[in-house]
């Protein structure tokens, strides 16, 4: 009963926004907070109550093959979770980050559909239900991309727009395709009926699949749009986009098919692992080279996403506790280094690591959370990023694939070598004589925003610990490694 | 399978114009291209051949009908295609007001 | 900007003749969305595309005056917060979201078949409006792009 209401309430917010605080931004920000703290405790009370169980939500009344259903389970309410814990922070930041722009109220309208677009691409067990609100994510995304008005903006939206329809619409034909083989649209129902057909049907649509949500998760032979687009968009937004977007839209989406829909075809999980390990290396090469904060943090989201698509596509257990685990830790420390960039570019004006320096006495908030962020993604111990690399890496030679293993190392040390670059130029290093001394105050909110995730990212390391796991990320390894499960689940056999 | 056959050459040619062309009205036109494409493509998954439309009509004896639920997604994906339609020619008009000009070769202010 | 203010006489006298028409069969599309091909959408498009000649016969200025666009800003949004409210409706009084809790009445008839005539009513008012909107706001770029932000 809750799942409808994470839709529900975003939407409803989104319309009151554009309806009663046409020209007040204060009423939007009300709305739009009180809607984002209730999603964050909904979700969060759906995560602990669900533990191992699957609830189902029918729309409207009618039974399962004819209607729309909300799939709630470990898996679902995790990312939820994610989603709405990354939206609070981004909207506290936003707050006094966003008044540069005009019209912030349409900011926060915009804001909501985005996050009813991702909440309902994680609930739904309907697969073109999946379309319709990745769709109404990505519309917002594109709005929010182009929301700074500059000329690098609305370039960065309409490549993004053109690259993420042409991949919609690949998604539109695989789903055309499962639907004439299966005369069926709700996943669970896909999912027993393709293994009494051709295996080769599950290849083709699983290729067409993998190439459109593989774009929506930025991995490597689809990356082009992501460093663009999440550069130029306002920093929250970036924080979102990175954080949660690319995971909701792409690896969650990804994870969902070709694990409990396909059934874990083990070409897709080497597939998985090799692009997983391309992206990763060739996305920390690529972010060596930047001097662009955004951009550097860009390419290191592309780097982590391989990490996650190594996890999964590894297929042991372990091997995707590492992969979701790693996916919950990114989302955190990637929002705080978006955030760290945002107060960077606004209190300096510039976005070239080469133009700032000494930073760390006029910004001290700032300069200490951007280090926890840097140590964690580049995994240093106690840091929430160590514990998933590690299991990554341990699952990696269980799994005799110690090249894997190897590539994570060394992606990994890479990473520490370019936020090192980018701590040393931005935070500590000779102060730029040059740049303007007044510098903009960072408000009370923006830090809390950056402090309470710099928190999580030392308190999410402690899900390690075998009592924690058991209660959070057993349970949705166990939803994603058990195969026919989530078949029996929903359809209620 | 002749017509699946055609109907997938469209889908080609929408991603010939993508990848080819440098106007950006173009470029909004190929994926108009493309997603009709799709589109035909559900059409002909819900065709039966000799099926009648699937209305109920007064005094009409029930016969075969086509499949109704994929001419009903297709409804809504046109309805996202007139979205993306009209956000990617406001993104166009805008970039055209800021680089006068519609070849992309030529708004390349963002590296790589 | 003023001479090329509408188009010729002629066609702005057909317009004034059709665009009433063209609504009216928009009207009737939505309201027999339940019984016949059509609904919500198309009849909304329908309406809209009759505003849409009065913007073209016309022009901008003349729109401006004739409609209140930031009403219809309003009757957008408020459009789909009713839909939405008809649903948690729908979740309150039985079933689930959206589901048809008025009495289904009787096949064929105009006044039949629960929500449905309701939320057809609703969809065609936002997508006219909305579809409206949205090539109005694509036609106001011309006027602002002088180096003024919209």
């Amino acid at each position: 009963m809750i799942l409808p209401f994470l839709i529900i309430i975003p939407l409803l917010a989104a319309f009151l926004i554009t309806l009663i605080s046409g020209g007040r931004d204060s009423w939007a920000i009300v709305f739009s907070i009180l809607a984002v703290i209730s999603l964050l405790a909904l979700s969060v009370f759906s995560f602990l109550s669900t533990g191992s169980q699957t609830f189902i939500y029918e729309m409207s009344g009618w039974k399962i093959p004819l209607t729309i259903c909300l799939v709630q389970d470990a898996l679902s309410t995790f990312m939820l979770v994610i989603v709405n814990l990354i939206a609070l922070t981004s909207l506290m930041f936003s707050v006094s980050y966003i008044r540069q722009y005009s019209a912030p109220w349409k900011y926060y309208a915009l804001f909501m559909l985005l996050i009813a677009g991702m909440n309902g691409v994680i609930a739904t067990g309907d697969i073109f239900n999946l379309f319709v609100f990745m769709e109404i994510a990505l519309f917002s995304a594109y709005a929010l991309v182009a929301f700074g008005g500059k000329a690098e903006e609305y370039e960065a939206s309409f490549k993004y727009a053109v690259m993420g329809s042409v991949s919609s619409t690949l998604i539109l034909l695989g789903i055309g395709i499962l639907y004439s083989a299966t005369s069926t649209l709700t996943m669970a129902k896909i999912a027993e009926i393709l293994p009494t057909l051709d295996v080769k049907l599950t290849y083709w649509v699983g290729a067409i699949f993998l190439a459109g949500f593989g774009l929506k998760a930025a991995i490597i032979p689809f990356h082009a749009w992501l460093p663009d687009a999440h550069s130029s968009a306002p920093a929250p937004i970036s924080a979102m986009l990175s954080g949660v977007f690319i995971k909701s839209l792409g690896v969650y989406v990804l994870i969902r098919l070709f694990f409990n829909v396909f059934g874990g075809v083990a070409v897709f999980n080497e597939v998985f692992l090799v692009i997983g390990a391309i992206s990763m290396i060739i996305g920390v090469f690529l972010a060596l080279g930047q001097w662009d904060i955004k951009r550097l943090l860009a390419y290191h989201s592309i780097s982590q996403i391989g990490y996650i698509i190594i996890g999964i596509g590894l297929a042991t257990n372990l091997g995707i506790l590492g992969g979701v685990f790693h996916l919950f830790n990114h989302a955190i420390f990637k929002a705080l280094l978006f955030y760290n960039a945002g107060v960077l570019e606004m209190t300096t004006g510039t976005r070239d690591l080469r133009q700032m320096g000494g930073l760390a006495k006029k910004l001290p908030t700032t300069s200490f959370t951007s280090m926890i962020a840097s140590l964690s993604i580049a995994g240093l111990p106690p840091f929430n990023g160590f514990f998933s690399k590690l299991i990554i890496f341990i699952a990696a030679i269980q799994a005799g694939r110690p090249v894997y293993a190897f590539l994570a190392g060394l992606g990994s040390l890479l990473t520490l070598a370019s936020f090192m670059k980018m701590q040393r130029y931005a935070f500590y290093g000779k102060e730029n004589k040059d740049a303007d001394k007044t510098l903009a105050k960072v408000s009370t909110a923006m830090k809390w925003a950056m402090i309470s995730l710099a928190v999580l990212c030392l308190l999410t390391s402690l899900m390690v610990i075998p009592g924690i796991r058991e209660l959070t990320l057993d349970p949705v390894v166990a939803v994603i490694m058990n195969k026919t499960g989530y078949i029996a689940e929903v359809l209620g056999r | 399978m002749v017509i699946y056959i055609l109907c997938f050459a469209l889908l080609l040619v929408g991603i010939y114009g993508i990848l080819t062309k440098r106007d950006l009205i173009k470029i909004i036109l190929s994926l108009g291209i493309m997603g009709y494409a799709v589109n035909l493509m559900f059409i002909l998954f819900a065709y039966k051949r000799g099926a009648g439309y699937a209305i109920l009509v007064k005094d009409k004896a029930v016969t075969a009908m086509v499949d109704p639920l994929p001419q009903a997604l297709i409804l809504t994906s046109i309805v996202i295609e007139l979205g993306i339609t009209a956000m990617l020619v406001a993104l166009a008009i805008r970039l055209f007001e800021k680089y006068k000009t519609f070849d992309i070769t030529k708004i390349r202010r963002l590296s790589g | 900007m003023k001479p090329s203010e509408g188009m010729t006489l002629i066609v702005k006298t057909v317009t004034r003749i059709s665009v009433w028409l063209i609504i009216l069969y928009g009207i009737y599309i939505i309201l027999h969305g339940h019984l016949s091909p059509g609904g919500g959408f198309a009849g909304g498009v329908i309406i809209a595309l009759a505003l849409l000649n009065v913007l073209l016969a016309y022009g901008r200025g003349f729109i401006t005056r004739w409609l209140n666009i930031g009403f219809l800003h309003d009757l957008e949004s408020s459009s789909a917060a009713i839909f939405l409210a008809i649903g948690i409706l729908g979740m309150a009084v039985g079933g689930g979201f959206l589901a048809n809790f008025i009495s289904h009445g009787k096949l064929f008839n105009l006044l039949s078949s629960g929500t449905i005539p309701l939320l057809n009513i609703v969809i065609g008012l936002k997508v006219c409006t909305g579809l409206f909107v949205v090539v109005w706001t694509l036609a106001i770029f011309h006027l602002s792009d002088k180096g003024e932000k919209q």
